[in-house]
């Protein structure tokens, strides 16, 4: 197999790279923490219950292209693939405190729990609050009743925005958790990956798939998912998939929900549009109504093809926040 | 024969078994490969880097707690990911547990089964879940049985359980991390963790064969 052609320069300076290119892709928005690889606002107000989101980096445009007004303050960036250390975690956390809390918001991995945990404590120790609320959305690998062990996928985006809201609107960190946890237990998602993506530092691809072959329930590290396949029509893998979010909730008939296809890196509009259509139909069917639909690569893994599929329930409270006015990078509304 | 480390000589065998790691990170990116997402050996030789290179900073005129407090610390900053936080707690919480000025088999012993314990808190990790504990544990037991040994036999007798642990991890399915989501896929697999701390280890026993000659 031939290594994919990447548009980069050395693979170890991939990360400090890309936070200098979202510097000024910002227009003067977004700023570096000082000698940290992290990224946060230029300017925050006083008072501000504060976001910080982050994990290992390769993901883009999660999670530094989600920082900005109505979304998180900043954004700590570890390595390709790898958690943050609680150094850098500790600085950003620092950075965005304005008297009022920290709130954590990032993908269940071993790693990310470990390094953020030590960062909070760490924080503990200098008398700044902090609070977490892990994304926890994969339903590929975990039964419900064992939800705190799955792993942070595409519904990250989801979580992200509802917590940007909050933490704009909350006067405490307390009350803003509370929103982001409601968010959390709402949210479903499935992945399936076509074709593996590659390692920026090896060129190696993360996994290898046979010609006629799919990985369902893949995480968006690039690390393999829980189960294999053959490829499917669209309509007939959709439909697998969609079954499994639906019935995980589960998602009933009067329900309303923001849907959010995906795409992993290279799996196209074109394709996205197309399974949004037998989505759509599946949910019309089931009586659900889909009140916001977002589409496009939201949280990737290099050039993966694949996608994921999301859903989150909704109610007043959480459509709101949903549609509340933001900008970052990576969306804005 | 030599009975106890001081500072000088924790640091020579926290030094040796860094370069050992360094020098062994294609097979751990290799082992990664095959289960994670291959950054092991990457990740871990950055941070054996940065523990050589707070080595460097601290000297010779160390205690055993500073020596081992100094490359935690190294490596829990500049590692990332599950590896930083886990080996540095384990050097951090392993340094924390030395006392005195020179540390003899059973303090030492002593030390890393307090640093093996900050793991199992900090990771939610227990033995036979195919991680760094199942390497760990098994030297840590071997230091702990080596009666009236010098440190030289000792150091031997750690690295061939660690290795012998680290290699047993094939044959379990993983009670943790991202290897986890694998299920019986991961079986036939070393965990690359595991063969850090064999290579930590072997590199440890390299300086103590060396030292009190």
């Amino acid at each position: 197999m031939t290594k994919p052609k990447k548009l980069i320069n050395d693979p170890g300076q991939i990360v400090e790279e890309v936070i200098d290119g979202m510097v000024y892709a910002s227009d003067g928005r977004l700023v570096r923490v000082p000698e940290s690889a992290a990224v946060m606002r230029t300017a925050m107000p006083d008072e501000k219950v504060a976001l910080l989101i982050g994990g290992g980096s390769g993901h883009e445009p999660m999670y530094s292209a989600y920082v900005g007004e109505g979304l998180a303050d900043a954004s700590v960036c570890g390595n390709i693939f790898a958690a943050p250390s609680p150094d850098i975690i500790l600085n950003a956390t620092r950075a965005v405190h304005r008297g009022r809390g920290v709130l954590y918001v990032y993908g269940n991995y071993a790693g990310d729990n470990m390094n953020f945990d030590i960062a909070a404590e760490m924080a503990a120790d200098e008398g700044i609050e902090v609070t977490t609320v892990r994304v926890i959305d994969d339903v590929a690998a975990m039964p419900p009743a064992r939800m705190d062990e799955r792993r942070g996928i595409g519904g990250a985006f989801f979580q992200v925005k509802v917590a940007g809201a909050a933490c704009s609107e909350a006067s405490t960190l307390a009350e803003a958790a509370a929103l982001v946890t409601s968010a959390q237990q709402n949210i479903r998602t499935l992945g399936v990956a076509m074709s593996p993506g590659s390692i920026p530092q090896t060129g190696s691809p993360t996994f290898v798939l046979g010609d006629d072959e799919i990985e369902i329930g893949l995480g968006v590290h690039g690390e393999a998912g829980v189960e294999r396949g053959r490829m499917l029509p669209a309509d007939q893998l959709v439909t697998a998939m969609a079954k499994r979010i639906m019935d995980d909730l589960p998602f009933r008939r009067g329900d309303r929900v923001a849907l959010l296809l995906n795409s992993l890196g290279a799996t196209t509009m074109m394709e996205l549009m197309v399974a949004n259509r037998c989505m759509r139909r599946l949910l019309d069917e089931a009586g659900v109504t889909v009140a916001l639909t977002y589409s496009g690569p939201y949280f990737t893994c290099q050039e993966m093809a694949g996608f994921s599929l999301s859903l989150m329930r909704l109610d007043a409270v959480q459509e709101k926040l949903l549609r509340r006015p933001c900008w970052s990078l990576g969306y804005r509304c | 024969m030599s009975h106890s480390l001081d500072g000088a000589a924790v640091a020579a065998m926290l030094r040796s078994a860094a370069e050992l790691v360094i020098a062994k990170e294609p097979v751990l990116t290799k082992a990664d490969q095959a289960i994670g997402d291959g950054d092991h050996g990457i990740g871990m030789a950055r941070g054996c880097k940065a523990a050589l290179a707070a080595l460097d900073g601290i000297g010779d005129a160390t205690t055993p707690k500073a020596a081992f407090i100094a490359v935690g610390r190294a490596i829990l900053a500049s590692t990332g990911g599950a590896a930083g936080a886990v080996f540095g707690t384990f050097f951090q919480a392993t340094g924390k547990a030395i006392a005195a000025d020179s540390v003899d088999r059973e303090g030492l012993a002593f030390a890393f089964d307090e640093g093996a314990k900050a793991v199992m808190t900090r990771g939610k990790a227990k033995p036979g879940d195919k991680t760094m504990l199942d390497a760990v544990l098994p030297a840590i037991e071997s230091l702990r049985d080596g009666g009236d040994a010098d440190f030289a036999v000792l150091g031997q007798r750690a690295a061939a359980a660690a290795r012998r642990g680290a290699k047993a991890t094939a044959n379990m399915v993983a009670g943790t991390g991202r290897a986890k989501m694998l299920g019986q896929r991961a079986v036939g697999h070393p965990d690359p963790g595991a063969l850090s701390v064999s290579f930590l280890f072997e590199g440890m026993a390299i300086s103590l064969a060396g030292h009190g000659q």
